[in-house]
């Protein structure tokens, strides 16, 4: 019998499975990495039942193609991900039958889920109830691909690949949605700060805080690259080197900021004008090429009751989740998932006429 | 005992800076506090704690904004910190070999050169130091060592190679490394090291800690292949590299 797993028919730009990050390894020279968008993760984690932390699949851009070869697995994605269900024997001409992020959906064997793209989010998230069953290293499923540390030999996504399923099934609950999509903030991006803005002319860092930045196009997990106006250092960019941290800014002798994520080395030597708050971290773990973005001072205390706020709101919202409720009309994956438990009607490869069973009690 | 100063690095971290200087003293009382911590941390008596980053003047202290405050802890850093700080733990010594070949250094006589010695010497003032480490960084397990002779002193190369192999012993300033992987990387080649510094397959996969000292043994052709061809199969422990203390 083989492992159940899900089946990359097609990889997607560059899909990793990420957790929240290797934290605990930093002083051996080991970046955190982890999901850019942790908030995502850890909506999706709920809405298949995980603990928040529990690794998924990152999304960049262009998502996988992955066949379920299991039983059944649920599964949910979160950002804005455009995704398809690709059923054999469906019927001609049916299509793909679209699904819908923030919520949970039951899947069988045979189906193919289409990660289409990610539309106005550099990533979204995917995660899988029961989680993957993959090896950690270092205490974490993050992948790290510039020293292939991680799952799946360190790289993302290939052709081919297989992600084993810790769960050889989907529960026999009720899918479940998300009452709203969670409010990722909006206006200047909140920074505190330093470490050493001391190190920057005063118009340096009046500057910063007033101006308009677009993210270059060398941007990655590593770092967003701020195209503006410069900065001027008092005296070079060079400072001891010390410790960074996802969120990070820092400003090279050019004077053009580098907005540091969450594959940063764990140590830097350019002099660091600001950090954004975490509770942040997720709005600017989803930018892309060419957004715009700005940036507002706040302190150490008003950020960590920002985040403290944030924290509620997340929550709120994972209290919040519910029973998938169809608006009107017949709820699929709730006929499906019902089909899954009973094991006794197979409503598609049976003659393949879900309309008959409309009404009925299965 | 000199002021210390905290900066801050957003909301889940702030830095203990010692001083603005490179050297053994600063970085002695930077150890000191990371030993201190880090044992808070393993007797709960620190909560929200997520880790301490050791670097050359500062500790950074990462935490989680959620379970505590920069305010709780920095009250926690002020009650474990020590004035004479020499609490640190002492690191271990490594014996590392090295290879000096010519292929192995293409940086080596170049840099000689530029400091009136013939490849040799340099090589040889290499081999007789004792180092220090610093910290870890840039790549997983790339240890910054001081305590490089002045003799080979030299700023880092204006145009940074692309690609440094895996294994590449360098120096910089008075800085040296082995390069733990390949890697885009500035420092002057002079040598090679033929066991891996990091294998995720190990217990530890990182040899190296901050706090550590190396010495390096010079190896010649075949010693180097031997080993290296040992490393490769799995058939070498670089636990033997370790000093018996």
């Amino acid at each position: 019998m083989t492992v159940p797993a899900l089946k990359a028919i097609r990889p997607g730009l560059f899909t990793t499975v990420q957790d929240l990050g290797r934290f605990g390894f930093q002083e051996l020279g080991v970046p955190v990495a982890g999901m850019l968008d942790p908030l995502a993760l850890r909506l999706a984690n709920a809405l298949v039942g995980n603990p928040p932390g529990m690794a998924g699949v990152e999304i960049a851009y262009l998502g996988p193609s992955l066949r379920v070869e299991a039983d059944s697995v649920r599964i949910a994605a979160a950002g804005p991900l455009a995704m398809t269900l690709e059923r054999p024997g469906e019927r001609e001409g049916e299509g793909r039958q679209p699904l819908l992020p923030w919520r949970s959906h039951s899947l069988r064997r045979g189906d193919t889920l289409h990660l289409n793209s990610v539309s106005g989010a550099a990533v979204a998230v995917l995660a899988v109830a029961g989680g993957f069953a993959l090896p950690a290293f270092l205490g974490s499923l993050s992948t790290y691909t510039r020293a292939g540390l991680g799952p799946l030999g360190g790289q993302p996504l290939r052709e081919g690949t297989a992600l084993p399923l810790a769960a050889p099934a989907a529960p026999t609950t009720a899918d479940v949605e998300l009452p709203e999509e969670p409010d990722y903030g909006s206006g200047p991006v909140r920074v505190v700060l330093g470490p050493q803005d001391d190190r920057f002319m005063e118009e340096a860092v009046r500057l910063f805080l007033t101006s308009s930045y677009t993210l270059g196009k060398q941007s990655d997990r590593m770092g967003l690259r701020l195209e503006g106006p410069a900065l001027t250092h008092r005296a070079g960019a060079d400072i001891p080197s010390d410790g960074l941290v996802t969120g990070s800014i820092q400003v090279p002798g050019n004077g053009l900021p580098i907005l540091l994520l969450n594959d940063h080395q764990t140590i830097g030597g350019y002099a660091k004008i600001a950090t954004v708050i975490s509770a942040d971290l997720p709005r600017v773990g989803r930018l892309r090429a060419g957004d715009r973005l700005s940036f507002a001072a706040v302190t150490v205390e008003e950020a960590e009751a920002i985040r403290r706020r944030q924290e509620s709101h997340l929550a709120a919202l994972v209290r919040g989740i519910r029973a998938v409720r169809p608006p009107g009309g017949v709820d699929l994956d709730a006929l499906y998932a019902c089909n899954l438990v009973s094991g006794v009607v197979d409503i598609v490869n049976g003659n393949g006429d879900i309309l008959s069973l409309l009404g009925e009690d299965p | 005992m000199a002021a210390v100063r905290f900066t801050s690095s957003g909301d889940t971290a702030f830095n203990v800076e010692f001083g603005e200087t490179i050297d053994r003293a600063t970085n002695a009382r930077v150890m000191d506090l990371h030993a201190r911590l880090t044992r808070a941390r393993a007797d709960g008596a620190a909560p929200g704690l997520v880790e301490t980053v050791p670097t050359f003047r500062s500790l950074m202290v990462v935490y989680d904004p959620v379970a505590t405050t920069r305010r709780e802890l920095e009250a926690l850093v002020g009650s474990v910190i020590d004035a004479s700080g020499t609490a640190g733990a002492t690191g271990a010594l490594w014996h590392l070999p090295v290879c000096y070949d010519t292929d192995l250094a293409p940086d080596l006589a170049e840099l000689a050169a530029a400091r009136g010695l013939t490849p040799e010497q340099a090589a040889a003032v290499h081999a007789s130091g004792e180092y220090f480490v610093y910290m870890l960084g840039f790549m997983p397990g790339f240890a910054y060592m001081g305590g490089l002779d002045a003799a080979l002193e030299q700023p880092r190369r204006a145009e940074p190679r692309v690609k440094v192999p895996a294994g590449s012993v360098a120096v910089a300033g008075r800085l040296t490394t082995v390069y733990p992987w390949e890697s885009p990387g500035g420092w002057h080649l002079i040598g090679g090291c033929p066991v891996p510094l990091f294998d995720a397959a190990r217990d530890r996969p990182v040899l190296l800690a901050a706090g550590d000292r190396v010495r390096f043994t010079t190896i010649d052709r075949a010693r180097y292949e031997t080993l290296r061809a040992d490393a490769a199969a799995g058939r070498f422990d670089p636990e033997t590299l370790r000093a018996k203390e």
